[in-house]
Order: structure tokens, then sequence, then C-alpha cells
């Protein structure tokens, strides 16, 4: 069980959030205009690294919000936690 | 074995306190601080099991964890546990306990004779020896003959807790360095320590000590540890599972050793522990010698013996030999000795050992043999003799025999194995060790260091010289697993078969795959396995270690969370209301509601007929406040909720009310419900009952994910407010007598309006929407304020012959009416064009979300399953919601029934589906299969009461 630094609550056991996986994925401005292949994409094609990931977790238990975690997913080590608004980090950079 | 009336002076037993106990239907005595293996002893029960495969006489051969052959049925009905460990069951007066896989004992087991056909039960024999004409056929045979324990039918009536702890440090294991890390760290007085131990006493190690100096560290240290307010110790508690992130599970036996006289008293409890760093002091464990017959009652390990003389008092044999391949099995002999035990001779395998041990045995009168070993042990039920050879040197053939050796108990030590399981569960890395042949902990993973013997720390050298099975004589009969009954020669056929990995190994023949999870027979299977391949041990590899490390109750597991306290349930707030009217209680979702109100001797579907005849022709009052109520506003909440819902909020206006269908990012219908508009920048979400927290996490994830520019807030008023449905023909009537200030008239208050004002006093929010058919209120009040209404209503109904109705009449109604139930009448596939709203997307200008969805191929699929009713030809044809709608030619599936009610207003099954391509096969006949039942029906527009919708403005 990994604890997870929510940004508005603290620690807490990974029990009280919920991962609502990869982050940072952009919807089209105009989904209209986007190709079948592109709005397929979008919806489906999503990352599976060996290291950093970028995902983003849910305090369902807590807070109710929403926020972006950068974790390991072979050591689970969290490098980075970070809000919705905020920019991605750039892995190996500060805090990452 | 000897049966020994008088402990031995420095026990640490209690002679003058005697407890009663039964195993295998006689009675015994033994005294206060015996485990149940050592109170057998005591009483020189030889025998305490018969082994897992062959049926073979076994005695105790350990003294902790590690015991692998008195494996005990404790108690019976709903206390009884099988495969107890005798040797950790502290005895207590009034123990009952059987011994495992034996008819009628383990005495004078009937199927003894089954070690005769061995040859015919090698590694996986099941999938060898038993194959004609099939497995099956001997399948039941074969698993009456073989096992361990039975497992409990009766529930447990014992209490189990879950509990959380966060500490600074966590000390596993509370012997000489478990008690030296916790007084070390605990020195700063704001790190907080949890000390845990799992025998009934802290000192592990220690309390097999005779020596005066060990006795009096321990009893200091033990002073100091109560006297540090920093460190809690937790006896009797196992840790069981290391996690990620320092997260530890252990068991603690809080009342175990009452047994079921402990009542009530919480009998075992769950910790889950959050560890800044880990201290792993867990010890280690004696390995066993492999040799012919070694696994006869009497041979025990060294460690064991010393441990029943120091800490239990025990002279077990009148002949004890010790049988060794290292240094600290002649010290175990030398200390027993001293404690007046008769100790006859040494076997050591090794030519030679240190002359000042040599030196010291001898004076103490024991017989040497070095070079030697045992190539077989003779006795029926104990252990009588063993022969000896002259070993030509090191893991070399035979050279002579040696005689023979009169014993009754046999000593022995092949090594020690550190407690390696948790560091290796938390991702540390082991090593091997070749001059004390083990694995030790390498590199950690997460904050936990090993310390003293767990960490391959052994206080004396030990001079070890490896022999893993031995030479030149059959390895047929040399046990390596004793719990599991496999030998070295089924190892070494896996190896001739080509099994490589240990892993597959491990799982071919069993080896360590038992409840003790090879606690003593893994690295002696590893040693074997690298001599049969050719490879060094390094190479060969260990399994990995797995929680749990001991078995644990699955009462613990399950905690407090049984029955009533499974899951968390929510009443209504007329919940006393509707058990006075003797309703019928479900669970919907959390929610416990009235399905209907049957009267006494009324069938259930009878109750549902009346009720919806009442609303029918005259009136009923629902309690529906679980509808989902959902408040959003600010600036852009309409923008919000128009890029959220398929249909179009900007023209909503304000007190009016509009139907919304809401769709996920796939295009998927994952809501249904009613728009309010309760002022410009305020809406109230209608979402169904089910789905009102789901919703309200969706829009949320929309807002602070995607749209976080957007100035809207939303919560969740669903609890807030009691909401009742007065439904049906009178429902006007009943409404107006009530005390408020809203207009309730025709002309004032229209179907989809809704109204703010004050009821009874209180302030109340209604809207004319209709699940029914029927002229409806939803009349909302605050949640304490549900019961006055709903009598209040009940009362000025009573003229009009007004009637409770439940959830299932509700469904009932609308499904006469054809109204989808989202999550009912539709799946995971259907999309709107699935229900007949594919020209409201059209006309809709504006994106929202899952629209491009919908114009993906798949949305134009032929075969999608579309909404339709269904008409049943046969005349009291009856139908369930489940049932398939086969394909043309019948052999496949083409939709389901999902919903279907007997209507007692038109006096038929009214039924609604999903069928492939419905909605351009209105008119169709298809196949309806239940149950191996065929019937006709045909595809209809749904609803068919008032399917003009007449009944709506009535």
């Amino acid at each position: 069980m990994i604890r997870i630094e929510c940004p508005w609550c603290g620690p807490r056991s990974e029990a009280e959030f919920t991962c609502g996986g990869q982050s940072h994925i952009v919807r089209p401005a105009d989904p209209a205009a986007v190709s079948d292949r592109e709005w397929a994409q979008y919806l489906y094609q999503r990352d599976n690294p060996k290291g950093l990931h970028y995902e983003r977790w849910r305090h369902t238990f807590g807070c109710r919000q929403w926020f972006n975690v950068a974790r390991d997913t072979v050591t689970h080590e969290i490098r980075a936690v970070y809000r919705m608004t905020d920019l991605k980090p750039a892995p190996g950079g500060e805090g990452v | 074995m000897k049966r020994t009336a008088q402990r031995l002076p420095h026990a640490r037993v209690d002679p003058g306190k005697t407890l009663r106990f039964r195993f295998d239907g006689r009675t015994y005595e033994g005294v206060a601080g015996d485990s149940l293996a050592s109170a057998l002893l005591a009483n020189g029960v030889g025998v305490v099991g018969r082994s897992f495969k062959l049926h073979r006489p076994r005695g105790v051969f350990g003294c902790g964890k590690e015991e692998a052959n008195a494996l005990v049925q404790l108690e019976s009905g709903g206390y009884s546990e099988p495969n107890a460990r005798a040797t950790l069951v502290p005895l207590y007066e009034g123990l009952e306990a059987r011994g495992q896989n034996a008819w009628p004992n383990v005495r004078s087991d009937v199927f003894g004779a089954l070690g005769v056909f061995k040859r015919l039960l090698p590694a996986s024999f099941y999938y060898k020896t038993f194959m004609w004409p099939n497995w099956q056929r001997w399948e039941g045979l074969v698993r009456r003959l073989a096992g361990l324990g039975i497992a409990p039918t009766s529930a447990d009536p014992q209490k189990y807790l879950k509990q959380n702890v966060h500490a600074d440090v966590v000390v596993v294991g509370a012997g000489r360095s478990g008690l030296e890390a916790a007084l070390a760290t605990s020195r700063d007085p704001a790190c907080r320590v949890l000390l845990i131990d799992e025998q009934e006493e802290p000192g592990g190690g220690l309390l097999a000590s005779p020596a005066a100096a060990d006795r009096s560290w321990l009893e200091e240290a033990l002073r100091e540890v109560a006297a540090r307010d920093n460190i809690t110790l937790l006896c009797r508690t196992t840790v069981n599972g290391y996690y990620d992130n320092n997260v530890l599970a252990a068991l603690e036996r809080l009342s175990n050793h009452h047994g079921p006289a402990a009542g009530g008293a919480v009998r075992e409890r769950f910790w889950r522990i959050f560890a800044g760093r880990v201290v792993l002091a867990t010890g280690a464990i004696e390995r066993p010698l492999v040799f012919p017959n070694n696994d006869r009652p009497g041979i025990m390990l060294a460690s064991a013996v010393r441990e029943y003389c120091h800490r239990y008092g025990l002279t077990l044999g009148e002949r004890i030999v010790f049988y060794t391949n290292n240094d600290s099995a002649w010290r175990t002999a030398l200390e027993l000795v001293d404690a007046g035990v008769p100790v006859v001779a040494i076997i050591d395998l090794r030519p030679a050992v240190e002359s000042e041990l040599r030196q010291r045995a001898r004076e103490a009168g024991i017989a040497l043999h070095l070079g030697t070993v045992v190539t077989d042990t003779r006795g029926r039920s104990g252990l009588r003799r063993l022969v000896l050879h002259r070993l030509a040197g090191p893991g070399d053939a035979l050279e002579a025999p040696a005689g023979t050796l009169d014993c009754d108990v046999l000593a022995m030590s092949g090594g020690w194995t550190p407690t390696v399981h948790l560091y290796s569960q938390s991702g540390g890395l082991l090593a091997y060790r070749d001059s004390d042949a083990c694995f030790v902990p390498e590199r950690a993973h997460q904050a936990v260091t090993a310390v003293g013997r767990a960490n391959g720390e052994f206080a004396a050298p030990l001079n070890l010289q490896p022999q893993w099975l031995t030479p030149g004589v059959s390895a047929e009969h040399q046990w390596v697993d004793f719990q599991y009954d496999v030998t070295a020669s089924d190892i070494q056929l896996a190896a001739r078969e080509n099994f490589v990995s240990v892993e597959h190994v491990k799982r071919y023949t069993t080896n360590g795959m038992s409840v003790d999870q090879g606690k003593t027979s893994n690295v002696n299977g590893l040693g074997i396995l690298a001599l049969a391949t050719g490879r060094p041990i390094p190479e060969v590899g260990t399994t990995r270690f797995r929680p749990p490390y001991h078995p644990t109750s699955l009462g613990a597991y399950a905690g407090i969370e049984l029955g009533a306290l499974y899951t968390p349930f929510q009443q209504l707030p007329a919940h006393a209301a509707h058990v006075a009217a003797g309703a019928l209680f479900e669970d919907y979702g959390a929610w416990q509601r009235p399905a209907c109100y049957p009267r006494p001797g009324e069938e259930e579907e009878a109750a549902m007929a009346r009720e919806a005849r009442a609303v029918r022709s005259a009136v009923g009052l629902l309690d529906y406040s679980p509808l989902g109520k959902l408040e959003v506003r600010g600036p852009d909440a309409r923008e919000f909720l128009n890029r959220m819902y398929l249909n179009n909020i900007r023209t909503l206006e304000v007190g009016a009310a509009r139907y919304g269908l809401m769709l996920n990012e796939a295009g998927i219908v994952i809501d249904d419900g009613v728009v309010v508009c309760l002022a410009r920048d305020h809406f109230l979400l209608h979402t169904t009952s089910g789905g009102a927290t789901t919703i309200h996490q969706h829009l949320e994830e929309w807002l602070q994910c995607e749209w976080t520019d957007l100035e809207v807030i939303v919560g969740n008023a669903t609890t807030q407010w009691a909401t009742l449905m007065l439904s049906g023909p009178k429902a006007r009537a009943v409404l107006a007598q009530l005390d408020g200030d809203i207009d309730v008239s025709r002309e004032a208050f229209g179907h989809m309006q809704y109204r703010e004002g004050r009821l009874l006093g209180q302030p109340c929010r209604i809207l004319r929407a209709s699940f029914t058919g029927e002229v409806s209120f939803e009349i909302s009040v605050p949640a304490n304020c549900g019961l006055s209404l709903w009598e209040a209503l009940m009362q000025a109904g009573e003229p009009h012959g007004i009637v409770p109705f439940g959830i299932e009449t509700l469904m009932l109604l609308r499904t006469e009416k054809g109204y989808p139930h989202v999550g009912a009448d539709t799946d995971g596939n259907t999309m709107p064009q699935d229900l007949g709203w594919g020209g409201a997307v059209a006309n809709k200008p504006d994106d929202f979300v899952g629209r491009r969805s919908l114009s993906q191929p798949v949305g134009s699929d032929p075969g999608r399953f579309q909404f339709t009713g269904l008409e049943l030809l046969e005349a009291d044809a009856r139908t369930v919601s489940g049932a398939h709608i086969l394909t043309a030619d019948g052999e496949s599936t083409a939709g389901y029934v999902t919903s279907a009610f007997h209507s007692p207003n038109l006096n038929r099954t009214v039924a609604l589906g999903i069928v492939a391509d419905a909605r351009d096969r209105q008119g169709e006949e298809v196949t309806v299969f239940y149950a191996g039942q065929r019937q006709r029906a045909r595809l209809i527009k749904p609803g068919v009461y008032d399917p003009a919708g007449e009944a709506l403005n009535g």
C-alpha cells in the first residue's frame, strides 16, 4: 500500500484515493474536426511506461479533489505531487 | 520417548499449576507455561500426527513455527482450527485436540500401510499413476487418503478486530537483537517504537538459554522496555506481510491462549502497521539433516531438544544422540549435559572438529563419531537405533559400516536458515553465503535493516560442512519436506524430468508448499536440486517469499465487517412509517427501501398489483428520497450543464424542468434524469437514485480536470431533502388539502414545472415530473420533516383511497409506460440513438461530452442492441428480465428482456428489452428463450398503457 501526499489533506493511505489513470490528456478543442482515428486515440490510447508515469488521482474519501502524481511504476515511488493546473514536471527536473 | 513427570528446576513453566487437556480422546495433564507440544512430550506421546501422503507416524520435531509434524485439529464446531502447530498452541485448561489425517487415530492409523506403496506415489503421482481410466475416477479416494486438517463447516463464533498503527520504528522479534534495537532506537523520546514478538512472552532464543547471564540480561532488558513510554510491546503477534511503503500486516492472538473459554473476548486482532523504519530481528531456524528414515518420531531439531529442556524442563530421552554438520549442536549437547540430561553420543559428518569442543564433549562422557553419517534409523512408532557409516570424504561415497547406535532421541542440526521471509517480501535482495550455507540479506529495497541471526550473525562460528542428502544410499526415504512427504528422490526425479527452474520444481514436487511454506525444507531442497543439476546454489536461486509468513485466520481479515456490519446502509427519512405500514424492505444500493407493502397474507406480486391499480385509479405515495439531487451553481453553470447533457440546457427557463440524458466520453448513456432551473445560475439535477454519487464524481472530474476555467460548484444535496412522490389522478386534490403557499392547480402548475414555497410551515420544493405516467408531484422538504410530511399526506389522502407504494411497484408502472430505466434497460454499449434520441443529438447545435463518439463507426454498426417494447403473443405468457432474445436461426443471442412485469391494469405481461436493430424491426416476431422454454413475442413501441400520455395532464 502506498501513501499519497494529498495537496490539500497531507499524507494519507492509498485506500482513500482513486487512481484516474494517465493525466495530461488533451481533449481536442473541436471534436467534430478530428478524424475517427484521432478521436479513438484520445479516448483509448494510453502510455504504459516502465518507470515514471504521470497520472491523476482523486482523494475520494477525503477532500474529493483531483491532483496529479508522478509515480514510478517499478518502485511505486511518488516523485512529485502537483495540481491539475500545474505544468507537468520534467523527468529528472526539480522535484521529480 | 520418555514420560517425564518431573520438570527440570530451571524451566520457565509452573509445575505447581496443572492443566488438563485431551488429545485424540485421551486425557492428559500439563502445566502452566506449556505449549501443547511440550505437554504431549511430557506425557510421552511420541506419535502426534500422520504424514500427508503416506500416513507415516510423525512426532514433534521442532519447538516453534518451524514445526512440520505436530499439526493438530484444535477444538471442534465453530472453534475448530485445522493445522494448528502444537508447538505454537499455549496449553489451557480443557484444551481438546486431535491428530490429523488418520483413522481412527494417529496411534493406530489403518492407512499406515500406505508407506509400502511409496513407489507408486512419486512426485506429482496424480499426473502419472492414476490415469486409468481417468484421474477423476481416483480423485475422491486420493483426496480422502491424503490431506491435513479439516476445514470447519460451522460459523466461527469468535470476534476479530482490525486496527491501524503508525510507528517511527518497528522492531520485529523481541529476542536479544530485537530488544537491543528497540532500546537503542527508543533513546530518542520522540521516536515511537513498536516492538513485536510472536511468542507468548518476549525473549526469543533467550527463553531457551540455560545461562544465568542470558536470563538476567533478559530481565533487565524487559524492565527497561517497560519503563520507556515510547516503546509499545506486542506479544503473541506475528508479522505476516511486508508491503510497499513500509506497510506491514500482523496478527495478534489476544485470547487464543484461553481457548473457547475466552467467551466473548476478541480472539485475534489484525494490525496494519505503517512504519518509518523496520528492524528485522526475526532470528534463524535450524535445518534438519537429510538421511534415510529421518522422519521417525524421536528425531528432532537440536534447537528444539534444547528449548524443551531449558524452557519447558523436559528430559526427552534416556539416550539422546546428536547428529550434526556444524559446531552449534556441540554447544547444545554440552549445555544439556550440564543440565543433567543424558547425551550419549555426537555423530558429526565432519572428519575434524575443533579440539576444544571435542575435549569438552569427552569430559562430559559423550561418545564421538566423527566423519560418520546416519544411513538408516530403526524403531516402530519411535526411534530405537541408528545405523552408521563412515564417510570417505565430504559429500563423498560411504567408506565402511560403522555399526549401530541405540538411542531414543536424535537431535539433529544441518545448520541455520536466517528468517529472511519479511526481508524478501519487502523487496530486499538475498545473497548465498557459502561458509554458513544459507541465504542472508544483501541489499535493502525499503527502509529496513536485518539484525542478529536474521542477518546471518551467529554468536559463534558454525564451521559448517553442508551435506544436502546422504550419499551412497537410496534417496527414496530421505525426507526433505516432512509436511508434504517430499523426499530427496522426488527432487532428483524432477531434475531428471528436466525441471530446471526452482519455482517449477517446487510446484512439481510440492516441496515447501505446505502450511509451513518450506521453513525447514526450502534450503535443503535447493541443495539437492543444485547437486542434481550440477549447478551452484546461487545459480539455482530461491523461490520467492510471499505473504503470509504464517497462516492467518480468515476471521481476522474479515474483522467486524460481517452480517449487518458488512457494508453501511441508509434508511429513508420516513423509515418508521414504512415499518409501521408493513413494508417489505430490500436493499437498493446502500438504501433500504420498501419494495412494496404486502398486507397480511398477501403475496408480493399481489401487493404490487393492488398498489399499481390504486396509483392509476386514485393516488399513491412513494418515499422517493434517494432520488439524486445535485445542485450546480455559478456563472458558468448553464454552459457547463449544456456540455454535460445531450439535451439543450441553454434554453431552459427559470422554474422549468427538462429531461436529460448524460453520456460518458465514449458516447455511452450513463444516467438520465431531470434538470431543473432554479435561477439563471443555479440548477438542480435529479439523477437516478443509484447514480447520485457517481454522477457527482463525473461532473467534478470534468470541472476539476478538463474545464478548470469554468466557474461552477457542484454539491450533492441528496440526503438533505426527503422527497415524496404523490402520484395518481387524485394527487392534486390530496396535495391541495395541505397547508402551503404553492398553487397546485392544473392551470398554475403544469407538467415539467418546478415551484418553491412552504408546506406545513417548512420550506419545500415541488417538481411536476412523472415516472408513473400519472400526474405526479415530487415534493421535497428538509430530511427531518420527511416523516411528518408522509403522515400528513397519508392522512389527507385517506378519503381519496391513498396507498403507500414501493419501488417495485414504481418499476411496474414505468414499464407499463415504456419509460427506460438507465442501468436496467441499457447496458455498457447503449448510445442515445439506441434509445430513440438520435434526432435530439442532431438538433443540438453545441458539442457535449460523448457527442463525437456517436459518429464513430461503432455508433452505426448493424446489430446494435436497441431499446424496444415486447409483446408476448401467447395469452397469459410470462417472462423475466434476463431472458434471451434469439437470432433468426435460434442459435445465439440477439438481445435480452430487461424489464418484465405482470400488468394489473392491462391484465397481461408488459416487457421491455434491448434487441438487435429493434428500431428498424418494429412489428417483427422474435423468440424469447428462458430456462429451456421458447416463446413468441413481437417487437413493439415501448409504452402500452395510455400511449397518448393523456393521464399526465389530468
